[in-house]
């Protein structure tokens, strides 16, 4: 089974690097949807040989969650609003991605140094979360739009849930359930705001947000 | 003895893989396409001509299309094929593999510069950064092989491969090396999505028009050169994704040769499929293609 | 040891007979270039021998210097370095009788080369560190007359004082570093000095490296390296970036020596100095288009390949690799060799270039190789081996640190990537790099009229550009034998124990052999295509035409591809590290007279970095003014306050 949770981290690091290096906003918002999914299924395959009803509800609703309805919600902010399709970074596609290769190293690095409860198999986990959470960061710190800020919302979230995941067995269900609904109303807050944003002030760049501060 | 086996077959079937893009190509295109063996036939056409060259050039330009195929020859001696090793294998050889492309590619380049042609010109400084990018990603994905196979020779690398390795928990690693690779693999050959072999527009090329003012036996040289690095980098990459090991060496040259021709089915399938890329976005790609080789060489642990 | 003594006599009698006879140019250059040939000549023997695996010497002389003794001593390492140094100066020597030819002012010119020589060769025999201080610091200057030669020219001042500045900084650290160890010996005698506890080890191993690393030319210290390189005379040019930048590399391994075994972090940090120096080298290079600029960059790239190696030696070292380590150093040492062969022989060939062409800005050159075949075939070699191409030497030396890089990868270490990727990204750089500037200087059609008349050089000059240009191809073809032949450098450098040398020397070597065979089945593969076409075209038509221009029926000399434009894809990715300025104006109006485009790419480290806090210390500075009146009184107040104080705190 190790090879499909290997194959799936794995996945989840490439969709990392894709948000870093896609110029396109659909393209961020596709592949932060399929890191979603990944995620989803993540859990279900590493624990596969004991399967609890809990484990499969809390897959089912993040899946539902992150690979569909946030996605959806953030394509849809994207027509309403007709917001441009260019990401329009500060830091340049192949910076972020050297950056985002940083990142991984840095994660590894700190992840063989933060003791983790668990299977072998599990070992890639810790770093990959602390990866997905730097993307997170730097996607919100490097990005013009407010779009993409919320998208690394979306991003840190999800390095949070596979952070959570390595103490799966620990962690209560409530508590993931409670980040989530965290997220969805940030998200859903995030795009009524940005629909009207765009409405007053025909653009969305998030650095010229500062000019209302008064 | 069979290392020479597969020298051999090399430098006898090496053309056949490009006639096969093209048919796949024609055959997506909905047209019959050229035979088979039509690059066998431009070969000994080109072969038959005298030769042109430019008043401006000097024995670089002659020198070029020699080099470059000869260095290209003397890397295939250190490539296994599936089953069929290596003529020679040592420790590093794969350093030299590098080193030897990277000699062509510099007599390639001082032979366009040398016409003194703004086209060639350009297609030589193209080239040289195509290849600033590629290098660390082939490197550092054959780095990850070694640190999978605790090898340090080709022939090594390559070794203890098998379908199983692949979906054992170190394969993802393994594949995620053969992607980088596969990059590797279109832009050295300068394939779709980085170059296109069939434009006709000297400014949107960059080998073909580095070879420009060549003629005859000299081109000739040059594409029966592009037809062995397109095989060596090809099995580079077939060595990975289909390791077929048979017992006989005859029945492993014929596996071998099985999934070179299927690479350039699949080369044939991209290039109908996919556009080229825009220039700006090139290092974009090879740079995520040096990202996938270090991710692969991380995930990497030692095969048992 | 006599011999030595001898050798170095003889330079500096032949330099200080030019001095005096400098009147006369000829005979100047012939008592200059004949005291550096023959002392070279004597001195190459002892160090053969005792690199030969000769008993190493030393040699006490009754001089005494204040604070310590003349004490010369002869070891492997000592050898390997006085080979080198010896060699590149003798052949420079030769070529510097033809190029000095007609610039008059020849006298003090061999004064300043032989000093420089003689000197040099005095820093890496010293066995005290008082006579070294001494013998690098007669080093710097006689560099500094050498630099400062063409003093009309206000780039050339600038570019001295940048460089006296510089070498004073690292001498200051220098002398720290000497004073750290002989407190703890009690001695300035290389013999007496030993390991130091931890903290003061790793104070010394920084100092070590700030204060040779100004030499070496390591990223950030190199600033004053692309200033001075190409300001002074090109035979001089060869002898600075060839050797006596190696002497920075030098110092550090013999610091190393006395410091003990290494810790990890020594190695790492050697491996980012490397990584960082060799990256941004090749990069300031490649967006130059003055020639021996462009080269001088390129001594950075290649000091940085040097400095990765030792990392990967100190690593492997630190880690209980010995192979590792042995692949490092070696690669290392041999990369010391290898660059003085062909960093020599390509500022030489620069030198052929300006002199013939008159001018080292690469957009007004071009065809050169039809007008100078052997400056053009030597510098080609050159231009292939600095690359790490086989199977030229360059190749040699990168192969082994890379293969002690794949080896600490695969036993699964962080900091075999990190070397591998650096070295291959400087790899693909300095073929673009090196693809430009051969191919612009040499290939096409000339860029300016005096490129088009230019005529080949001397034999004088030509000579010692093709004996290194063949000794260039022969380390290429016997790697083996080379670091066979280094082998007992490297066995004091390593630190290993012979039980765990000669064993991973063999393994080393081995590889090494059959690379010479690949090599020759390339040879063998190009000497059959080379009698096929020329059995083909034998009784065919061969033509001659003008380049198939697209089309375009007249292209003249001035649309060829330029040197900013080959580079500019690569400039353009990197451009965040470059400081890049573009001053251009368009064509205007209906009908434009003229349009013009020019770059520059100053250094960024000077602009950025140095520019910045040097101006701000003069701010500072003259805050202070007004301590000065310019009154003596109140000078001499100043003096008796600040003996007064000593005294109270002193007795106090």
């Amino acid at each position: 089974m190790s090879f499909w949770v290997d194959a799936l981290i794995v996945l989840v690091v490439l969709t990392n690097l894709r948000v870093l290096g896609a110029s396109r906003l659909s393209a961020c918002i596709r592949a932060v949807a399929v890191q979603g999914a990944l995620l989803g299924l993540l859990p279900v395959l590493a624990h596969l040989d004991a399967l609890t009803g809990r484990l499969l509800l809390q897959a089912a609703a993040s899946t539902l969650l992150k690979a569909v309805v946030f996605p959806w919600l953030l394509a849809r902010a994207v027509r309403e609003a007709s917001i441009q399709l260019e990401v329009e970074p500060f830091v340049g596609y192949t910076a972020s991605l050297t950056a985002g290769l940083l990142f991984w190293g840095g994660a590894f690095w700190l992840g063989q140094r933060l003791p983790v409860p668990g299977a072998e198999e599990l070992r890639l986990l810790v770093p990959t979360a602390l990866f997905t959470i730097f993307v997170g960061l730097f996607l919100i710190v490097a990005r013009r739009k407010a779009l993409t800020q919320v998208l690394g919302y979306l991003v840190l979230e999800n390095g949070i849930y596979t952070f959570g995941m390595a103490f799966a067995e620990k962690q209560p269900l409530l508590v993931e359930l409670g980040i989530l609904l965290d997220v969805f109303m940030g998200v859903f807050v995030m795009g009524i705001t940005l629909y009207h944003i765009s409405r007053e002030f025909d653009h969305l760049d998030a650095d010229r947000l500062s000019e209302l501060r008064d | 003895m069979s290392g020479l086996f597969h020298l051999l077959l090399a430098l006898l079937c090496a053309p056949l893989l490009l006639g096969v893009v093209n048919r796949t190509k024609a055959l997506f295109a909905g047209r019959a396409g050229a035979p088979l063996l039509q690059p066998y036939f431009d070969l000994l056409k080109l072969l038959q001509k005298g030769a042109v060259y430019s008043r401006t050039t000097s024995w670089v330009f002659r020198a070029g299309p020699l080099v470059s195929l000869a260095s290209t020859a003397a890397a295939l001696t250190l490539l296994p094929l599936g089953g069929l090793p290596a003529l020679l294998a040592f420790p590093g050889d794969l350093v030299l593999f590098a080193g030897l492309l990277g000699l062509g590619r510099f007599f390639t380049m001082a032979a366009a510069l040398d016409t003194g042609s703004a086209f060639e010109g350009m297609g030589a400084s193209r080239e040289a950064w195509y290849s600033v990018l590629a290098e660390p990603a082939l490197l550092l994905a054959l780095a990850a092989m070694a640190k999978r196979s605790g090898q340090l020779s080709l022939s090594g690398l390559y070794a203890g491969l098998s379908l199983e390795t692949l979906l054992a928990p170190g394969g993802p690693a393994l594949l995620l090396a053969a992607a980088a690779l596969a990059l590797v693999f279109l832009a050295e050959n300068s394939r779709i999505p980085f170059d296109d072999p069939n434009t006709h527009l000297e400014l949107t090329m960059v080998h073909e028009v580095m070879a420009l003012d060549h003629g005859g036996p000299d081109l000739a040289f040059i594409q029966y050169g592009a037809a062995l690095k397109f095989w060596a980098l090809g099995t580079l990459l077939t060595g990975i994704l289909l390791p077929l090991r048979e017992a006989s060496p005859s029945l492993d040259a014929l596996a071998g040769l099985c999934g070179l021709l299927l690479l350039a089915v699949a080369v044939g399938v991209v290039e109908s499929v996919i556009a080229r890329l825009r220039l700006t976005k090139v290092s974009d790609l090879l740079a995520s293609a040096t990202a996938l080789a270090v991710l692969a060489l991380m995930l990497a642990r030692r095969a048992p | 040891m006599a011999l030595l003594l001898l050798a170095l006599l003889l330079i500096l009698l032949g330099g200080t007979l030019a001095l005096l006879l400098g009147r006369d140019e000829k005979l100047a250059s012939w008592a200059g270039a004949g005291g550096a040939v023959l002392g070279a000549l004597v001195g190459l023997v002892p160090a053969l021998e005792t690199l030969a695996g000769g008993p190493g010497t030393t040699l006490r002389l009754p001089w005494s210097l204040p604070l310590g003794g003349f004490v010369i001593g002869l070891d492997p390492l000592s050898a390997f370095f006085l080979v080198v140094i010896l060699g590149l100066c003798a052949l420079a020597a030769v070529y510097g009788t033809g190029y000095l030819r007609g610039h008059g002012r020849a006298g003090s010119a061999w004064f300043f080369f032989d000093a420089l020589m003689a000197s040099m060769a005095l820093a890496v025999v010293a066995r005290d560190a008082v006579l070294f201080l001494i013998a690098w610091e007669l080093m710097t200057l006689s560099s500094y007359f050498l630099v400062v030669r063409d003093d009309e020219d206000e780039s050339a001042r600038q570019a001295g004082w940048t460089y006296l500045i510089a070498a004073h900084l690292g001498t200051a650290a220098l002398l720290l570093f000497f004073g750290l160890l002989s407190r703890q010996a009690g001695s300035t005698s290389f013999d007496a000095f030993g390991p130091l506890d931890a903290r003061l080890s790793g104070l010394a191993f920084l100092l070590s490296l700030a204060g040779f690393g100004v030499k070496a030319g390591f990223i950030p210290l190199h600033v004053w390296l692309p200033e001075a390189h190409p300001a002074a005379p090109s035979h001089v040019s060869a002898v600075m970036s060839g050797v006596m930048i190696k002497t920075g590399i030098y110092g550090l391994l013999r610091a190393w020596i006395f410091l003990g075994p290494p810790p990890a972090w020594w190695g790492w940090t050697l491996l980012g100095v490397g990584a960082v120096s060799g990256i941004l080298g090749v990069l300031f290079a490649l967006a130059q288009h003055d020639l021996k600029r462009l080269l001088a960059y390129h001594s950075v790239e290649n000091i940085g390949i040097i400095a990765l190696g030792l990392g990967v030696g100190l690593l492997g070292s630190a880690h209980g690799l010995p192979l590792v380590a042995l692949l490092g150093f070696g690669g290392a040492l041999l990369h010391v060799l290898n660059h003085a062969l062909f960093k020599g022989l390509l500022f030489l060939g620069a030198g052929a270039v300006l002199n013939a062409a008159g001018t080292r800005d690469m957009e007004h050159l071009g065809g050169l190789l039809k007008r100078m075949p052997w400056t053009g075939a030597c510098f080609l070699i050159a231009s292939a081996a600095i690359c790490g191409l086989p199977p030229l030497n360059g190749f040699v030396s990168e192969f082994l640190i890379f293969l002690g890089a794949f080896l600490a990868a695969s036993h699964g270490a962080p900091w075999g990537p990190v070397a591998i990727g650096a070295l291959a990204l400087i790899g693909g750089l300095a073929l673009a790099c090196f693809t430009k500037a051969f191919g612009v200087v040499f290939l096409g059609e000339p860029r300016g009229e005096r490129a088009a008349k230019a005529q080949e050089a001397p034999w004088s000059m030509r000579a010692p550009m093709v004996v290194l240009a063949g000794l260039c191809v022969l380390v290429g073809l016997g790697g083996a034998l080379a670091l066979d032949w280094v082998s007992p450098a490297l066995s004091q450098v390593s630190g290993l124990r012979l039980e765990d040398f000669l064993p991973a020397l063999e393994e080393a070597l081995g590889p090494l052999q059959l690379i010479t065979i690949s090599a020759c089945f390339f040879f063998l593969a190009l000497a059959g295509l080379i009698a096929l076409r020329s059995s083909l075209l034998a009784g065919r038509e061969r033509g001659e035409s003008g380049t198939w221009d697209c089309g375009y029926a007249a292209p003249s000399a001035r649309m060829q591809y330029t040197a900013s434009s080959f580079a500019q894809p690569l400039t353009e990715l990197f451009a965040p590290f470059l400081c890049a300025r573009e001053r251009s104006a368009g064509p205007e109006g209906l009908f434009p007279e003229r349009a013009t485009f020019a770059t520059e790419t100053p250094d960024a480290f000077r602009e950025r970095l140095y520019r910045p806090a040097f101006e701000g210390a003069l701010k500072a500075a003259w805050k202070l003014r007004w301590l000065q009146h310019g009154r003596i009184q109140l000078y001499v107040l100043y003096i008796a306050l600040t003996l007064m104080a000593l005294l109270l705190w002193r007795l106090g």
